[in-house]
Protein backbone atom coordinates (compact mmCIF):
# COMPACT_ATOMS: atom_id res chain seq x y z
CA UNK A 1 0.00 0.00 0.00
CA UNK A 2 2.71 2.41 1.27
CA UNK A 3 4.49 2.36 -2.48
CA UNK A 4 1.46 4.02 -3.48
CA UNK A 5 1.22 7.02 -1.58
CA UNK A 6 4.97 7.40 -2.68
CA UNK A 7 4.07 8.16 -6.24
CA UNK A 8 4.31 12.04 -6.73
CA UNK A 9 0.94 13.31 -8.58
CA UNK A 10 2.82 14.20 -11.79
CA UNK A 11 2.79 10.41 -12.41
CA UNK A 12 -0.86 10.16 -13.03
CA UNK A 13 -1.94 13.80 -14.63
CA UNK A 14 -0.44 17.06 -15.09
CA UNK A 15 0.28 19.02 -12.46
CA UNK A 16 1.46 22.48 -14.51
CA UNK A 17 -0.36 23.21 -17.38
CA UNK A 18 0.40 22.23 -20.59
CA UNK A 19 3.29 24.14 -22.27
CA UNK A 20 2.80 25.31 -26.22
CA UNK A 21 5.43 27.30 -27.42
CA UNK A 22 4.37 31.07 -28.97
CA UNK A 23 2.77 31.28 -32.37
CA UNK A 24 2.00 26.80 -32.18
CA UNK A 25 -1.50 26.67 -32.97
CA UNK A 26 -1.00 29.41 -35.59
CA UNK A 27 -0.73 27.09 -38.42
CA UNK A 28 -3.97 24.46 -37.78
CA UNK A 29 -5.48 28.36 -37.17
CA UNK A 30 -4.70 29.83 -40.43
CA UNK A 31 -5.23 26.35 -42.33
CA UNK A 32 -8.62 26.38 -40.74
CA UNK A 33 -9.64 30.02 -42.31
CA UNK A 34 -8.15 28.49 -45.61
CA UNK A 35 -10.35 26.08 -45.56
CA UNK A 36 -13.32 28.76 -44.60
CA UNK A 37 -11.94 30.85 -48.16
CA UNK A 38 -11.84 27.49 -49.61
CA UNK A 39 -15.42 27.02 -49.03
CA UNK A 40 -16.36 30.51 -50.25
CA UNK A 41 -14.79 29.57 -53.55
CA UNK A 42 -16.55 26.39 -53.32
CA UNK A 43 -19.84 28.32 -53.48
CA UNK A 44 -18.65 30.52 -56.20
CA UNK A 45 -17.79 27.80 -58.68
CA UNK A 46 -21.34 26.45 -57.68
CA UNK A 47 -22.73 29.89 -58.71
CA UNK A 48 -20.52 29.82 -61.93
CA UNK A 49 -21.52 26.32 -62.56
CA UNK A 50 -25.25 27.38 -62.60
CA UNK A 51 -25.39 30.31 -64.53
CA UNK A 52 -22.25 29.53 -66.53
CA UNK A 53 -24.45 28.63 -69.28
CA UNK A 54 -26.95 31.73 -69.12
CA UNK A 55 -25.61 34.01 -72.10
CA UNK A 56 -28.74 36.24 -72.18
CA UNK A 57 -28.03 36.32 -75.95
CA UNK A 58 -24.58 37.54 -75.56
CA UNK A 59 -21.12 36.63 -75.72
CA UNK A 60 -19.86 33.09 -74.18
CA UNK A 61 -16.88 31.87 -73.73
CA UNK A 62 -15.96 30.94 -77.06
CA UNK A 63 -16.43 34.63 -78.12
CA UNK A 64 -14.51 36.30 -75.36
CA UNK A 65 -11.81 33.91 -73.77
CA UNK A 66 -8.00 33.67 -74.84
CA UNK A 67 -6.94 30.94 -74.06
CA UNK A 68 -3.22 31.70 -74.72
CA UNK A 69 -3.30 34.51 -72.23
CA UNK A 70 -4.62 32.26 -69.78
CA UNK A 71 -2.13 29.99 -69.92
CA UNK A 72 0.28 32.69 -69.86
CA UNK A 73 -1.37 33.50 -66.42
CA UNK A 74 -0.86 30.10 -65.58
CA UNK A 75 2.45 29.78 -65.77
CA UNK A 76 3.12 32.88 -64.05
CA UNK A 77 1.15 31.40 -60.87
CA UNK A 78 3.29 28.23 -61.13
CA UNK A 79 6.43 29.73 -61.22
CA UNK A 80 5.16 32.48 -58.64
CA UNK A 81 4.48 29.04 -56.06
CA UNK A 82 7.95 27.24 -56.90
CA UNK A 83 9.93 30.82 -56.17
CA UNK A 84 7.90 30.84 -52.97
CA UNK A 85 8.77 27.70 -51.95
CA UNK A 86 12.55 28.56 -52.94
CA UNK A 87 11.90 31.61 -50.31
CA UNK A 88 10.96 28.69 -47.60
CA UNK A 89 13.77 27.02 -48.13
CA UNK A 90 16.46 29.75 -47.78
CA UNK A 91 14.29 31.14 -44.59
CA UNK A 92 15.08 27.30 -43.33
CA UNK A 93 18.84 27.86 -43.75
CA UNK A 94 18.76 31.14 -42.45
CA UNK A 95 19.14 32.86 -45.44
CA UNK A 96 17.74 36.68 -45.11
CA UNK A 97 19.25 37.95 -48.23
CA UNK A 98 18.28 34.66 -50.46
CA UNK A 99 14.83 34.58 -48.82
CA UNK A 100 14.30 38.32 -49.83
CA UNK A 101 15.11 37.38 -53.05
CA UNK A 102 13.08 34.74 -53.45
CA UNK A 103 10.01 36.30 -52.07
CA UNK A 104 11.25 39.76 -54.52
CA UNK A 105 10.60 37.18 -57.74
CA UNK A 106 7.56 35.97 -55.94
CA UNK A 107 6.06 38.92 -55.94
CA UNK A 108 7.34 39.98 -59.73
CA UNK A 109 5.58 37.25 -60.94
CA UNK A 110 2.19 38.24 -58.66
CA UNK A 111 2.16 41.23 -60.03
CA UNK A 112 2.60 40.17 -63.64
CA UNK A 113 -0.43 37.71 -63.42
CA UNK A 114 -2.67 40.85 -62.00
CA UNK A 115 -1.63 42.98 -64.72
CA UNK A 116 -2.79 40.12 -67.19
CA UNK A 117 -5.52 39.84 -65.58
CA UNK A 118 -6.50 43.51 -65.31
CA UNK A 119 -5.74 43.83 -69.03
CA UNK A 120 -8.51 40.61 -69.63
CA UNK A 121 -11.15 42.70 -67.81
CA UNK A 122 -10.49 45.71 -69.11
CA UNK A 123 -10.22 44.13 -72.14
CA UNK A 124 -13.60 42.41 -72.06
CA UNK A 125 -15.55 45.49 -70.37
CA UNK A 126 -14.33 47.43 -73.56
CA UNK A 127 -16.29 44.34 -75.49
CA UNK A 128 -19.18 45.24 -73.89
CA UNK A 129 -18.79 41.70 -71.80
CA UNK A 130 -18.75 43.31 -68.71
CA UNK A 131 -20.11 41.71 -65.44
CA UNK A 132 -23.75 43.57 -66.05
CA UNK A 133 -24.11 41.86 -69.49
CA UNK A 134 -25.28 38.60 -68.55
CA UNK A 135 -25.76 36.33 -65.68
CA UNK A 136 -22.60 33.87 -67.09
CA UNK A 137 -20.33 37.38 -67.20
CA UNK A 138 -21.56 38.19 -63.83
CA UNK A 139 -20.73 34.80 -61.95
CA UNK A 140 -17.47 34.49 -64.57
CA UNK A 141 -16.16 38.46 -62.90
CA UNK A 142 -17.09 37.08 -59.29
CA UNK A 143 -15.29 34.43 -59.64
CA UNK A 144 -12.33 35.17 -61.48
CA UNK A 145 -12.44 38.82 -59.55
CA UNK A 146 -12.55 37.51 -56.39
CA UNK A 147 -9.71 35.08 -56.96
CA UNK A 148 -7.53 37.94 -58.39
CA UNK A 149 -8.46 39.99 -55.26
CA UNK A 150 -6.83 36.85 -53.19
CA UNK A 151 -3.50 37.29 -55.30
CA UNK A 152 -3.72 41.09 -54.97
CA UNK A 153 -4.21 41.02 -51.12
CA UNK A 154 -1.16 38.30 -51.65
CA UNK A 155 1.26 40.68 -52.37
CA UNK A 156 0.43 43.39 -50.25
CA UNK A 157 1.20 40.84 -47.73
CA UNK A 158 4.34 40.03 -49.09
CA UNK A 159 5.79 43.39 -49.27
CA UNK A 160 4.76 43.63 -45.61
CA UNK A 161 6.34 41.16 -44.91
CA UNK A 162 9.61 41.79 -47.06
CA UNK A 163 9.61 45.04 -45.29
CA UNK A 164 9.28 42.89 -41.56
CA UNK A 165 12.31 40.56 -42.57
CA UNK A 166 14.73 44.03 -43.72
CA UNK A 167 13.97 45.56 -40.93
CA UNK A 168 13.97 42.34 -38.13
CA UNK A 169 15.45 39.61 -39.73
CA UNK A 170 14.26 36.17 -39.99
CA UNK A 171 12.83 36.33 -36.22
CA UNK A 172 10.55 33.24 -34.76
CA UNK A 173 7.77 35.69 -35.49
CA UNK A 174 8.56 36.60 -39.26
CA UNK A 175 9.22 32.83 -39.62
CA UNK A 176 5.77 32.34 -38.56
CA UNK A 177 3.94 34.72 -41.06
CA UNK A 178 6.29 33.69 -44.18
CA UNK A 179 5.36 30.17 -43.61
CA UNK A 180 1.39 31.41 -43.77
CA UNK A 181 1.89 33.23 -46.51
CA UNK A 182 3.19 30.08 -48.16
CA UNK A 183 0.09 28.71 -47.20
CA UNK A 184 -2.05 31.41 -48.57
CA UNK A 185 -0.01 31.58 -51.67
CA UNK A 186 0.12 27.95 -52.57
CA UNK A 187 -3.66 27.80 -52.12
CA UNK A 188 -4.55 30.54 -54.10
CA UNK A 189 -2.65 28.40 -57.09
CA UNK A 190 -4.66 25.37 -56.30
CA UNK A 191 -7.76 27.62 -56.92
CA UNK A 192 -6.21 28.92 -60.25
CA UNK A 193 -6.34 25.21 -61.14
CA UNK A 194 -10.08 25.21 -60.37
CA UNK A 195 -10.84 28.52 -62.12
CA UNK A 196 -8.71 27.27 -65.32
CA UNK A 197 -10.03 24.33 -65.94
CA UNK A 198 -13.59 24.49 -64.99
CA UNK A 199 -13.59 28.09 -66.36
CA UNK A 200 -11.79 28.62 -69.17
CA UNK A 201 -10.68 25.04 -70.30
CA UNK A 202 -14.40 23.81 -70.07
CA UNK A 203 -16.12 27.00 -71.44
CA UNK A 204 -13.83 26.90 -74.34
CA UNK A 205 -14.56 22.51 -75.11
CA UNK B 1 11.70 -0.56 -6.90
CA UNK B 2 7.96 -1.80 -6.69
CA UNK B 3 6.01 -2.32 -10.09
CA UNK B 4 4.09 0.38 -9.48
CA UNK B 5 7.20 2.96 -8.59
CA UNK B 6 8.33 1.45 -12.45
CA UNK B 7 4.78 1.93 -14.27
CA UNK B 8 4.86 5.83 -12.48
CA UNK B 9 8.85 6.31 -13.57
CA UNK B 10 7.39 4.81 -17.16
CA UNK B 11 5.34 6.60 -17.84
CA UNK B 12 6.94 9.93 -16.74
CA UNK B 13 9.66 9.15 -19.15
CA UNK B 14 7.03 9.23 -21.66
CA UNK B 15 5.14 12.48 -20.81
CA UNK B 16 9.07 13.85 -20.71
CA UNK B 17 9.45 12.17 -24.36
CA UNK B 18 6.13 14.00 -25.69
CA UNK B 19 6.80 17.13 -24.21
CA UNK B 20 10.19 16.92 -26.00
CA UNK B 21 8.54 16.26 -29.47
CA UNK B 22 6.08 19.22 -29.04
CA UNK B 23 9.02 21.56 -28.43
CA UNK B 24 11.21 20.22 -31.56
CA UNK B 25 9.01 18.40 -34.25
CA UNK B 26 6.06 20.46 -35.07
CA UNK B 27 5.25 18.06 -37.45
CA UNK B 28 5.86 20.43 -40.27
CA UNK B 29 7.99 19.29 -43.07
CA UNK B 30 9.37 22.67 -45.33
CA UNK B 31 10.52 20.33 -48.56
CA UNK B 32 13.26 20.08 -50.26
CA UNK B 33 14.56 21.68 -53.73
CA UNK B 34 14.06 18.00 -55.20
CA UNK B 35 10.55 18.02 -53.94
CA UNK B 36 9.72 21.74 -55.03
CA UNK B 37 11.44 20.93 -58.51
CA UNK B 38 9.56 17.53 -58.89
CA UNK B 39 5.69 19.30 -57.90
CA UNK B 40 6.42 21.90 -60.45
CA UNK B 41 7.51 19.43 -63.10
CA UNK B 42 4.27 17.55 -62.66
CA UNK B 43 2.16 20.79 -62.48
CA UNK B 44 3.68 21.43 -65.28
CA UNK B 45 2.83 18.79 -67.29
CA UNK B 46 -0.83 18.21 -65.86
CA UNK B 47 -1.21 21.64 -66.82
CA UNK B 48 0.54 21.78 -70.41
CA UNK B 49 -1.42 18.61 -71.54
CA UNK B 50 -5.06 19.72 -70.61
CA UNK B 51 -4.44 23.23 -72.57
CA UNK B 52 -2.81 21.83 -75.60
CA UNK B 53 -5.65 19.08 -75.90
CA UNK B 54 -7.83 22.23 -75.71
CA UNK B 55 -6.20 24.71 -78.17
CA UNK B 56 -5.85 21.69 -80.62
CA UNK B 57 -9.87 21.68 -80.95
CA UNK B 58 -10.39 18.33 -78.44
CA UNK B 59 -11.31 14.92 -78.86
CA UNK B 60 -14.21 14.15 -81.32
CA UNK B 61 -16.39 13.38 -78.25
CA UNK B 62 -16.75 16.54 -75.99
CA UNK B 63 -17.41 14.55 -73.05
CA UNK B 64 -14.08 12.77 -73.05
CA UNK B 65 -12.17 15.99 -73.07
CA UNK B 66 -13.88 17.24 -70.36
CA UNK B 67 -13.33 14.20 -68.55
CA UNK B 68 -9.61 13.82 -69.23
CA UNK B 69 -9.06 17.91 -68.49
CA UNK B 70 -10.98 17.57 -65.29
CA UNK B 71 -9.41 14.64 -63.95
CA UNK B 72 -5.98 16.44 -64.71
CA UNK B 73 -6.72 19.12 -62.76
CA UNK B 74 -7.18 17.00 -59.69
CA UNK B 75 -4.21 15.09 -60.72
CA UNK B 76 -2.79 18.58 -60.10
CA UNK B 77 -4.16 19.49 -57.11
CA UNK B 78 -3.59 16.31 -55.23
CA UNK B 79 0.16 17.24 -56.63
CA UNK B 80 -0.08 20.89 -55.14
CA UNK B 81 -1.43 19.82 -51.76
CA UNK B 82 1.63 17.07 -51.33
CA UNK B 83 4.50 18.77 -53.02
CA UNK B 84 3.55 23.02 -52.48
CA UNK B 85 1.36 22.56 -48.94
CA UNK B 86 3.09 19.26 -47.47
CA UNK B 87 0.10 18.10 -46.70
CA UNK B 88 0.26 15.02 -44.34
CA UNK B 89 -1.34 12.57 -42.14
CA UNK B 90 0.88 14.08 -39.03
CA UNK B 91 1.21 18.07 -39.00
CA UNK B 92 -0.81 19.05 -36.13
CA UNK B 93 -1.82 15.98 -34.85
CA UNK B 94 -3.78 15.23 -37.92
CA UNK B 95 -6.00 18.35 -37.50
CA UNK B 96 -5.15 19.55 -40.88
CA UNK B 97 -6.11 16.58 -42.36
CA UNK B 98 -9.59 16.50 -40.25
CA UNK B 99 -10.06 19.75 -41.60
CA UNK B 100 -9.33 19.18 -45.37
CA UNK B 101 -11.51 16.06 -45.33
CA UNK B 102 -14.48 18.06 -43.63
CA UNK B 103 -13.85 20.86 -46.10
CA UNK B 104 -13.96 17.99 -48.97
CA UNK B 105 -17.38 16.49 -47.99
CA UNK B 106 -18.81 19.93 -47.83
CA UNK B 107 -17.76 21.12 -51.32
CA UNK B 108 -18.67 18.03 -52.88
CA UNK B 109 -22.62 18.55 -51.16
CA UNK B 110 -22.38 22.52 -52.29
CA UNK B 111 -21.48 22.14 -55.62
CA UNK B 112 -23.30 18.70 -56.27
CA UNK B 113 -26.09 19.62 -54.81
CA UNK B 114 -26.66 23.08 -56.39
CA UNK B 115 -26.01 21.68 -59.77
CA UNK B 116 -28.15 19.13 -59.41
CA UNK B 117 -31.42 21.08 -57.92
CA UNK B 118 -30.70 23.95 -60.49
CA UNK B 119 -30.48 21.37 -63.51
CA UNK B 120 -33.84 20.21 -62.76
CA UNK B 121 -35.34 23.62 -61.79
CA UNK B 122 -34.01 25.07 -65.20
CA UNK B 123 -35.27 21.50 -67.32
CA UNK B 124 -39.04 21.45 -65.50
CA UNK B 125 -39.20 25.17 -65.47
CA UNK B 126 -38.65 25.16 -69.70
CA UNK B 127 -39.39 28.59 -70.89
CA UNK B 128 -41.86 27.25 -73.43
CA UNK B 129 -44.28 25.98 -70.51
CA UNK B 130 -46.59 28.19 -71.30
CA UNK B 131 -48.46 29.23 -67.77
CA UNK B 132 -51.44 31.52 -69.46
CA UNK B 133 -52.53 28.24 -71.05
CA UNK B 134 -52.25 26.35 -68.04
CA UNK B 135 -54.19 28.60 -66.28
CA UNK B 136 -51.21 29.54 -63.69
CA UNK B 137 -50.90 33.55 -62.90
CA UNK B 138 -50.35 36.02 -65.78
Amino acid sequence: MSTVTQAAPGDFWEVEPHHHHEGASTSIGFWIYLMSDCLMFAVLFAVFGVLGGSYAAGPGPKDLFDLELVALNTAFLLLSSITYGFAMLAMVKENTRGTLMWLGITLVFGLLFLAVEIYEFNHLIHLGAGPQRSAFLSAFFALVGTHGLHVAFGCLWLVTLMIQIRQRGLIPANRRRLACLSMFWHFLDVIWIGVFTFVYLLGMI
Amino acid sequence: MTSIEAQGDKHRAERQAEAHGDQHDDGHDHGSVRSYLTGFVLSVILTAIPFAIVMAGGFESRFLTAAVVVGMAIVQILVHMVYFLHMNTRSDEGWTMMALIFTVVILVIVLSGSLWVMYNMNTNMMPQMNHEALGLGS
